[in-house]
């Protein structure tokens, strides 16, 4: 059972039991009978915030909200593959070296390994949060974000990787670049990745 | 025909509702801060709503137009002339060649200045907003720049009330999502503070001052958050979103603005105090 929370006079915030169904659920908000009324879904790790475009209808989709089966079958995130090629090269990456123990090489070979997913956008428009860095490779933000960081920049903190668009401060750990382009303004959607797609960093 | 900008100003940038809809990818809404001034500058003079105004962040505008219109002056109250002459009017009519100068409002922060027919520049996602968050849009004006404006509407004015900006205003707001992570007496004094208005204000959001509130979560998973969320970063001093807000955020959100009182944020000036008020349904 989906706990909901009031995000203000048009929104409410559903918090998920499991982490890794959010996208899915929002798939199914999205595909629901009252998806009309909504204006924004936005699926985060545990959270889905959605948004009504009328004050009117906030009451109704929140006891749509309460009663919405989230079981596990809905995780199932989209079947999509997208492979981004990785230059493994990035300024941070003797330091995060020297702090796990591992080699350089070691580094980019775990980070290529293993399948990530996309987990929510943020920070920046079709900035991706993705999921699925290896335990190894978990460690916090820096202390002092960069003011600036380079375009394309492949980096990571906790769980997660994201590639920095560039010009933006950033306070995780750079480990490489990448040529891949997520966000095209004049493309349609603007976003080349989804919530749920499959990512596979591919070592160059 | 086209507006000539001879003088922006400090901060003059193209706006309208802004493009709803693309959160998930990251994007935010944007649009005009004070919405409902945006709204009355287009009424005013028979516009649709969604029809691109200039927002000016504390006067400073000197334009001409290359054919005459009528024009509206919303939002924070700025003296008006053409050629020299005061304007006292909301609507007004400028003529082609005439000189238009906005001044520095005696209250607020942010005035609308609208056209018959709107300001037209190319979309972006649906909307000429400049996103000062994402850079997307219509990026801010410059001296000698030439806006492009729209067929006249030939629509009916519509008059609307004059707001009066209170020097103490009190905000109502609602209460969550995360107000649950704060003890009983940081809620207590969020709602009973008189809070200082701080000079860290933008279209992004408005840092207040005057008192830190503490939570049991310094941050919390990335999450959504809507227009008007104040959010308590570690320092303890909130933070309310406005219009170019990022879409998701860590730090826990005590409450969010009622939406029609964030016209008071959008115009709040540093220095000044407020308070906010829960309301429940």
């Amino acid at each position: 059972m989906p706990h909901l929370l009031r995000a203000g006079d048009r929104g409410w915030l559903l918090e998920l039991d499991s982490s890794g169904i959010a996208h899915g659920v929002a798939a199914r908000i999205r595909a629901s009978s009252w998806a009309e009324s909504l204006e924004d879904v936005v699926p985060a790790s545990t959270t889905i915030l959605v948004t009504v475009r009328s004050r009117d209808d906030v009451a109704r989709v929140g006891t749509a909200l309460e009663t919405l089966d989230v079981s596990a079958s809905l995780a199932a995130g989209n079947s999509r593959i997208i492979e981004i090629p990785v230059r493994y090269d990035g300024a941070d990456l003797d330091g995060l070296a020297a702090s796990t123990g591992l080699s350089v090489n070691a580094i980019a070979e775990l980070h290529s390994s293993v399948d990530h997913v996309v987990a929510f956008f943020g920070f920046a428009p079709g900035f991706a949060y993705i999921d699925g860095t290896p335990g190894l490779l978990q460690v916090p933000r820096r202390d002092t974000p960069r003011t600036s960081t380079p375009v394309g920049g492949v980096a990571i903190a906790g769980g997660q990787t994201v590639i920095y668009p560039g010009g933006t401060p950033g306070g995780w750990t750079i480990i490489g670049t990448t040529d891949f382009v997520a966000w095209d303004v004049s493309a349609d959607p603007p976003a080349r990745l989804d919530v749920g797609d499959t990512i596979r960093f591919v070592r160059l | 025909m086209s507006l000539l900008i001879e003088q922006p100003g400090l901060f003059t940038t193209l706006q309208d509702l802004g493009r709803p809809g693309y959160a998930h990818f990251g994007v935010t809404t944007s649009g005009a801060v004070d919405r409902s001034a945006h709204i009355a500058a287009n009424r005013a003079i028979g516009n649709p709503a969604s029809a691109a105004t200039l927002e000016l962040t504390l006067g400073g505008l000197v334009a001409s137009l290359s054919e005459g219109r009528w024009m509206s002056l919303t939002g924070a109250p700025a003296p008006v002339t053409v050629d020299g002459e005061p304007v006292t009017s909301r609507a007004f009519w400028l003529p082609a060649g005439s000189t238009l100068s906005v001044g520095t409002p005696h209250a607020g922060m942010r005035s609308y200045l609208a056209i018959d027919g709107g300001f037209v520049a190319p979309p972006v996602l649906g909307s000429v907003s400049w996103d000062s968050l994402a850079q997307i849009g219509t990026p801010p004006l410059l001296s000698g720049q030439r806006v492009a404006v729209g067929p006249s509407s030939q629509g009916s004015p519509v008059a609307a009330p004059a707001r009066v900006h209170a020097v103490t205003p009190v905000v109502d707001f609602r209460w969550g999502p995360r107000h649950n992570v704060f003890e009983q007496a940081d809620l207590a004094l969020f709602a009973t503070q008189k809070w200082r208005v701080s000079t860290e204000t933008n279209r992004v959001g408005v840092r207040l001052e005057g008192a830190t509130l503490a939570s049991r979560h310094g941050s919390l998973p990335s999450e959504g958050a809507v227009v008007g969320s104040i959010q308590v970063p570690p320092s303890g001093e909130p933070i309310v979103f406005l219009a170019d807000h990022p879409v998701t955020g860590g730090y826990p959100i005590i409450g969010v603005v009622a939406e029609a009182q964030l016209w008071q944020l959008a115009q709040a000036t540093p220095g000044m105090g407020l308070r906010f008020m829960p309301v429940v349904d």
